[in-house]
């Protein structure tokens, strides 16, 4: 037996079913089943520029008889869609296999979306583990069960199954030879000529997987006592059996179709049947669409977040053990920008603008906290270029507020470009500025097209960033180093100033892909305790609450001397000089 | 419990916590714990959340082992080991203690950026709470610094924690092992001999 995580053993699983191709976007919590995939001995894996993209490679590598592996945290199954859908209509020819990674309680995430909706939606089954070894067994099934059905299967994880460890029992890897590729319009043309026999095609493949739901074996009933049955799948399944010892338990393993016959049986054992789900009504509402009354709560489940045994107990007004309250007001540890990130400064040059700052999804998101607290919105991947377009024609001349748009290397690549385009084509204003750290910071430094380092490390090259921006009809194209305060502040006062477009790349290496660290900054005695350099929110400088003044810790300061160009009393210096 | 060996026979499932601040080695540490229950034939799950908790974030892991351990995560008044490497983090997790539970603290305070900069301050008499809650505090880094590094002051706190587990405390030598760095063995077993002593 291995430990492993549910990453680590969806990425086994999909090696042993022969899968010699995986395609993704990186997004926590999928990220590391990729990165263990390209690991793997026979396969090739990349990073491509989003998930949309990702399921269209899958879509190609399959129609060409390959087995391939498409991963994407809940939010990139939103920009993988369009693909998905209509994919569910042509079918494979290799088996395809997308895994969506859901993120209840959103611990690095903007929304809680459940992704069983789409798996109803479109059309495409999904399975549904609930431990490592049920993630390890149920992708490497997946292929087959792709193939079989002429249609991608999903996977479905969460936050509590992709990122907890439990034993699995492993296997070998089956060799599978790639299936012949023929031409075949009538099932890859989607156009409405082709496109309306295959949906009629996908409607009998819905009958025929209604059939197979009924006897699959990842459907099991556990039968106890005869008052209580809940209905579940997933992680909510380890905290129903936990909570309800006495319950009969219907397990589903696959989340989509519904065994219909199935649930009626388990319905007419049990007094009263539950659904229990996280943070979704999915579940409830289909399996009452299947015609079996789904019972009340006697006291309530949580519509949001996660569940834990103690919420389901709650739910039915079981009692919960006594506990010690933690004391009131215990200072929070918040998340920050580590010291040294080449994004600090940007943000306190657009705080001291007063600017309207679009975010977006990554490192710099954290820009929001305080004390820099500056931006304004963050809500999906690119929407700072194209948001910062529609709060200027709205606001069009009735503020003297600058509006900016803060986007990073990848987000760039994965979205921003589309926006860019736009807002170039209508003539829009603004100032766009890119963090260009060179790498994909918050999911964990993995590789993009602007650093032109790939997921096996295969050769590759560098997107010239401004190259590009300027052959989009930019003119306004500036490089900037965003440690040097000065240049920083010039830049963005030139570029909020100008009615036209602004593109400026704010180019420094995020801290964490090349530890350089050089002598530490210390506090001199002309430090006065204004407070200044503390405002930066650097992890490194303290703040003494009496006396004002300011320390910096040797031990996490790396000597980025950001901050030393904010005294204005030459009180911070670098050691050894 | 059916057998108060536990080894391959019904144990049921005991639940550990495992806090810190981001850096400290609490996953490290958990990866071990989890090891070591596998050495000692049980099941066992180990859930962490990655993402935004970074260095010098509030970091938590849960450890379930018994003959079979259901859900990963652990509710208020469940947990029967809190195993903290900080001590507010002790504070802010004490919730998580079974009443009658083990609450074993590192005797290290980090102060978060509200503290350092002067916006908020730590809470008063934090070794008084936690002793009052029966907290054994143990000074893991001067352990470690004993045994040879004070990098393993979270293998010192594995040691304090492998004498309220229901396994052999001798299974662990061999797991540190193969996890620890090839120079750092010695010290590092060293370290958990040292608090393995110090909590006994």
């Amino acid at each position: 037996m291995e430990l492993l995580s549910g990453n680590e053993a969806i990425a086994r699983g999909a090696w042993e079913a022969g899968c010699t191709i995986g395609v993704a976007y990186p997004g926590t919590p999928s990220t590391e089943t990729l990165e263990n995939f390209a690991k793997m001995d026979g396969v090739y894996a990349e990073w491509c520029t989003n998930e949309k993209v990702a399921v269209e490679v899958g879509v190609g590598a399959s129609a060409a008889g390959a087995r391939v592996l498409a991963t994407m945290k809940h939010v990139g199954v939103n920009v993988a869609a369009d693909p998905l859908f209509t994919a569910a209509y042509t079918g494979v020819n290799g088996g395809m296999v997308v895994l969506a990674a859901d993120d209840p309680g959103m611990y690095s995430s903007q929304n809680e979306q459940d992704s069983h909706f789409y798996a109803m939606a479109a059309h495409m089954p999904m399975l549904d583990p609930s431990d490592s070894q049920e993630a390890h067994d149920f992708m490497r099934d997946a292929f087959e069960l792709s193939e079989r059905f002429d249609v991608p299967f999903f996977v479905r994880s969460s936050v509590r199954i992709s990122h907890t460890k439990t034993p699995v029992e492993v296997g070998e890897r089956t060799a599978v030879a790639r299936k012949d590729y023929e031409s075949n319009p009538a099932k890859y043309v989607m156009m409405p000529a082709y496109a309306k026999p295959r949906r009629k095609v996908q409607l009998k493949r819905i009958a025929q997987l209604g059939e197979w739901v009924e006897t699959c074996e990842y459907n099991r009933v556990e039968q106890k006592g005869s008052a209580v049955g809940v209905v579940c799948y997933g992680a909510a399944y380890q905290h129903v059996v936990e909570a309800l010892p006495d319950a009969s338990v219907l397990k589903l393993g696959v989340s989509w179709p519904l065994p219909k016959q199935k649930l009626a049986d388990f319905a007419a054992s049990v007094d009263a049947l539950y659904v229990v789900e996280e943070g979704s009504d999915y579940l409830a509402g289909a399996v009452a669409a299947c015609g079996v009354t789904v019972a009340e709560f006697p006291c309530g489940l949580p519509q949001d977040g996660e569940l834990s045994p103690g919420l389901i107990r709650a739910a039915f007004g079981l009692e919960a053990p006594e506990f010690a309250e933690a004391p009131a007001g215990l200072p929070g540890r918040p998340p920050a920008l580590c010291p040294g990130c080449p994004h600090r400064l940007v943000f306190k040059e657009l705080s001291r603008l007063k600017a309207i700052v679009t975010g977006d999804i990554g490192c710099y998101t954290l820009g929001a906290l305080p004390p820099l607290g500056s931006m304004d919105s963050c809500v999906d991947m690119g929407a700072s270029i194209s948001m910062a377009h529609g709060f200027e024609l709205a606001l069009a001349h009735t503020t003297r507020r600058p509006v900016c748009a803060v986007i990073g290397d990848s987000t760039f690549a994965h979205s921003g470009l589309s926006s860019l385009i736009s807002t170039v084509y209508n003539q829009g204003g603004g100032t766009v500025c890119v963090l260009d750290n060179r790498t994909t910071a918050m999911t964990g430094r993995q590789g993009n097209p602007f650093n032109g380092e790939t997921l096996q490390k295969r050769p590759s090259r560098e997107l010239d960033l401004e190259g590009v921006v300027r052959a989009l009809g930019v003119e306004d194209v500036r490089t900037i180093d965003p440690n040097d305060m000065k240049a920083v502040r010039k830049a963005l006062r030139e570029a909020t100033a100008s009615k036209t477009l602004s593109v400026l790349i704010f180019r420094s290496p995020c801290v964490l892909l090349e530890r350089v660290v050089k002598p530490a900054y210390v506090v001199s005695g002309a430090c006065t305790g204004c407070g200044v350099c503390s405002g930066l929110g650097c992890p490194a400088i303290a703040r003494d609450r009496e006396t004002g003044l300011a320390s910096i810790d040797a031990g996490l300061c790396i000597g980025c001397g950001q901050c030393a160009q904010y005294c204005g009393f030459k009180a911070i210096e670098q050691r050894g000089r | 419990m059916e057998n108060e060996q536990g080894m391959g026979a019904s144990l049921e499932t005991t639940t550990v916590l495992l806090c810190g601040v981001g850096g400290q080695g609490t996953i490290l540490a958990a990866d071990l714990l989890a090891k070591a229950c596998m050495a000692a034939n049980l099941d066992v799950k180990v859930s962490e959340i990655h993402g935004m908790a970074q260095r010098g974030g509030a970091v938590s892991t849960v450890v379930r082992f018994g003959s079979k351990v259901q859900s990963m995560v652990a509710d208020h008044g469940c947990v029967d080991i809190v195993v903290s490497f900080e001590l507010m983090e002790a504070l802010r997790n004490l919730p998580y203690l079974k009443a009658g539970g083990f609450l074993l603290v590192n005797d290290e305070i980090i102060k978060p950026q509200s503290v350092a900069t002067g916006k908020a301050s730590m809470p008063a008499r934090m070794h008084e709470t936690l002793q009052e809650q029966g907290a054994l505090l143990i000074p893991a880094a001067d352990l470690a610094r004993k045994a040879g590094t004070a990098k393993a002051a979270n293998v010192a706190l594995l040691g304090a924690l492998a004498t309220r587990l229901p396994f052999d405390s001798g299974l662990w030598s061999d797991v540190i092992a193969a996890r620890v760095p090839p120079k750092t063995i010695e010290a590092n077993l060293a370290a958990f001999q040292a608090g393995l002593d110090f909590a006994s």
